[in-house]
């Protein structure tokens, strides 16, 4: 274990920006998200949950994936290059950290998504834990530990100093490099901070929510629950949900078309939206219940079914605070539990 | 709200109306939804306070197309969307029972937490009821206040008044809330020089998501179908990207939206990112208001709208030209 004071951690992100990108919470414009260090930004280490989470340093929004060009008669084809240079993204929480691991399983997957693959091998995850968590958050449903932030470095703000641990190779690589601003520490202070942020999520109102009866056994049940034709009515059917999720990996891929050249890319995309998974044949959703009812059959029970058991969602809580419509995942598991799952 | 309740369940019970479009208590003291009700059990989850912010006209264009007439509570600003709505036949009149219902100014939660506000238990003084001007808030960190005119939507601020523009009925009283002229942030960013402009836009709009949210909550945005939802032209209409396209994707809406919009805030109240888009849609009122005299979209359903009428009064083109 080591320290830092909170006014050197300035110049412990200069140094690791000296040598490699480094992402943090940045606040722009009165909002925080993760960005680019540099001289100027913002840094914001206090925000509890970033707008968006750091799911973009792994597999960004928007990303080229070739690019077709035409010069006379002849055709080019430049495929974009992978990541090759390390990077580290500090403070993201223990959620999100659980974050990479659900988008592991579908990249790096047979068929490894070579991208995404890049990045992963390429970055270096200095996570925070949760000093104060909110009423939003419900990690501890999913078995996630707000004070055991589990990456390459887990790392605690107590008081005036940052607590830094490096948990894995890759932890110890980056420590090694910035070992000089780094002190000696032991455990004590961490270990009342631990308490103290369990003491907390024991008070908050959405973590002792049940998931009982959401598996991938689950799925006709649920599926073919009379309950989801009134839970959709108020959802405007915007990306928000997933676009704030650290877990959402649903992608489109489009070209934009330039005169003489063409750029393959790829994007986000929502089950949300009404051209979602749009086929020659039409859409296999056709009415806005059905793509409601998709998002949450993926995150509780066929993410589930195809992966051991384990959820798609990781608890940040962050569709609860940003739905214009106020509706969310809790929402929809208590929906269930008040109406025992039939009507 | 139980006066509003008791109707509510009146009218449903002699038939008047089929179901109700309201607010359900939410799972946390701020998150109401919008939700419609179909029986007297069925409403005592019915809720009405500070915290029911989101404009229920937009609603009403899939309730038109409903069996029966739909009970839905309307405040002051929410009206005139749908006398906007009217306007361009995508609400029927005959279909909704409109109540008007009282605002003493509606709550942005967001603001509530940049104040350091959280672990939130419960809020009081959000009722409608309630004379407070403070908000208590009880939180596991502790109590902690707000003033509620510090936490209130941008939109409240610069309030258009108290009167109902359509309404079957009113219940509850409504009050006071602006504070601040509605045009003088435009003023300001009038005031910048073109690169101060692009620059304050481009950071804004920089964060955006591409999520939606102002175009799916807008009464204004009623299309069927979107253009940006087309997949039949090769843009980069659904990347984040930080060029050109997305700028489009939010002047487009600003333009077509123009001299329909009732400038009722609700894009900026949803937007995940904070970008306050309502400043594109008042930049047009200003400019319509200046070229063509003042017009408030949604004050009545059947003056002609400045943008699809034809004066000899009318600016020329050239008039851009000359404003610079």
């Amino acid at each position: 274990m080591y320290k830092i004071a909170k006014e050197n951690l300035s110049a412990l992100f200069q140094l690791i920006a000296d040598s490699q990108e480094l992402y943090l919470p940045v606040k722009t414009a009165g909002q925080t998200n993760f960005a680019a260090w540099s001289k100027d930004a913002e840094v914001d280490l206090d925000t509890l949950k970033t707008v968006k989470s750091a799911k973009d340093a792994f597999f960004p929004q928007s990303e080229g994936l070739y690019t077709v060009k035409k010069e006379g008669k002849k055709m080019s084809v430049e495929p974009e290059a992978l990541k090759e240079q390390d990077f580290v993204v500090f403070g993201m929480r223990a959620c999100d950290v659980r974050g990479l691991a659900v988008l592991d399983n579908v990249f790096l997957a047979d068929p490894i998504d070579t991208f995404y693959a890049a990045r992963r091998d390429h970055g270096t995850v200095v996570a925070l834990a949760c000093h104060e968590p909110e009423e939003t958050c419900f990690c501890k449903v999913f078995g996630v530990d707000a004070a055991e932030p589990l990456s390459d470095v887990a790392a605690w703000m107590v008081g005036e100093e940052l607590y830094w641990k490096p948990l894995t190779e890759k932890g110890e690589a980056l420590t090694a490099s910035v070992k000089e601003l780094l002190s000696d520490a032991d455990e004590a202070a961490v270990d009342a901070e631990k308490d103290a942020i369990h003491h907390i999520v024991e008070k908050l109102p959405y973590m002792n929510l049940s998931l009982e009866g959401w598996d991938g056994d689950a799925l006709s049940e649920k599926f073919d629950s009379p309950i989801w034709e009134e839970l959709y009515k108020p959802c405007l059917a915007c990306g928000t949900c997933t676009f704030v999720c650290p877990t959402c990996q649903c992608y489109d891929i489009k070209d934009y078309t330039a005169g003489n050249s063409i750029s393959r890319y790829r994007c986000w995309d929502s089950c949300m939206y009404s051209d979602f998974t749009m086929m020659a044949h039409g859409n296999n959703r056709t009415s806005q219940m059905q793509r409601f009812r998709q998002r949450f059959m993926h995150k509780l029970v066929y993410y589930p079914a195809n992966n051991d058991g384990m959820y798609s969602c990781v608890g940040c809580g962050r569709c609860v605070e940003k739905c214009p419509s106020a509706l969310n995942i809790v929402k929809v598991v208590k929906a269930f539990q008040n109406q025992g799952g039939e009507k | 709200m139980q006066e509003l309740i008791n109707r509510a369940k009146e009218l449903l019970a002699d038939g008047t109306v089929a179901r109700v479009l309201g607010w359900k208590a939410g799972d946390l003291p701020y998150n109401p939804e919008p939700a419609y009700f179909e029986t007297a059990e069925a409403m005592e989850d019915f809720v009405y306070n500070g915290f029911c912010g989101a404009n229920l006209s937009k609603y009403m264009i899939e309730a038109s197309r409903l069996e029966g007439k739909t009970l839905v509570c309307l405040k002051p600003c929410d009206t005139y969307s749908f006398n906007q709505l009217i306007k361009e036949h995508r609400v029927d009149r005959e279909k909704a029972y409109i109540v008007g219902v009282g605002c003493k100014g509606k709550l942005d939660i967001e603001k509530v937490k940049k104040q350091g506000i959280k672990g939130i238990e419960s809020i009081g003084g959000a009722e409608i009821a309630d004379e407070a001007e403070t908000l208590t808030i009880q939180t596991i960190y502790g109590e902690k206040t707000c003033a509620y005119a510090d936490v209130m939507l941008e939109r409240c601020h610069v309030c258009k008044g108290k009167d109902h523009m359509v309404y079957d009925e009113i219940i509850g009283e409504s009050k006071e809330t602006k504070d601040a002229e509605r045009f003088d942030e435009v003023a300001r960013i009038e005031a910048m020089s073109p690169q101060e402009k692009f620059a304050f836009f481009q950071k804004e709009l920089s964060k955006c998501i591409r999520c939606n949210a102002c175009r799916n909550a807008c009464p204004a945005c009623s299309c069927r179908k979107c253009v940006f939802d087309s997949n039949k032209f090769d843009s980069s209409q659904k990347a984040n990207v930080d060029t050109f396209e997305e700028k489009m994707f939010h002047i487009i809406r600003a333009f077509h939206v123009a001299g329909r919009c009732t400038d009722c805030g609700e894009c900026s109240r949803v937007c995940p990112q904070g970008i306050p888009l309502h400043l594109f849609n008042r930049k047009f009122i200003k400019d319509i208001d200046e070229l063509y005299g003042e017009y408030q979209a949604g004050e009545d359903t059947d003056s002609k709208a400045p943008l699809t009428n034809y004066t000899f009064e009318d600016a020329e083109p050239s008039i851009v030209g000359k404003r610079g």
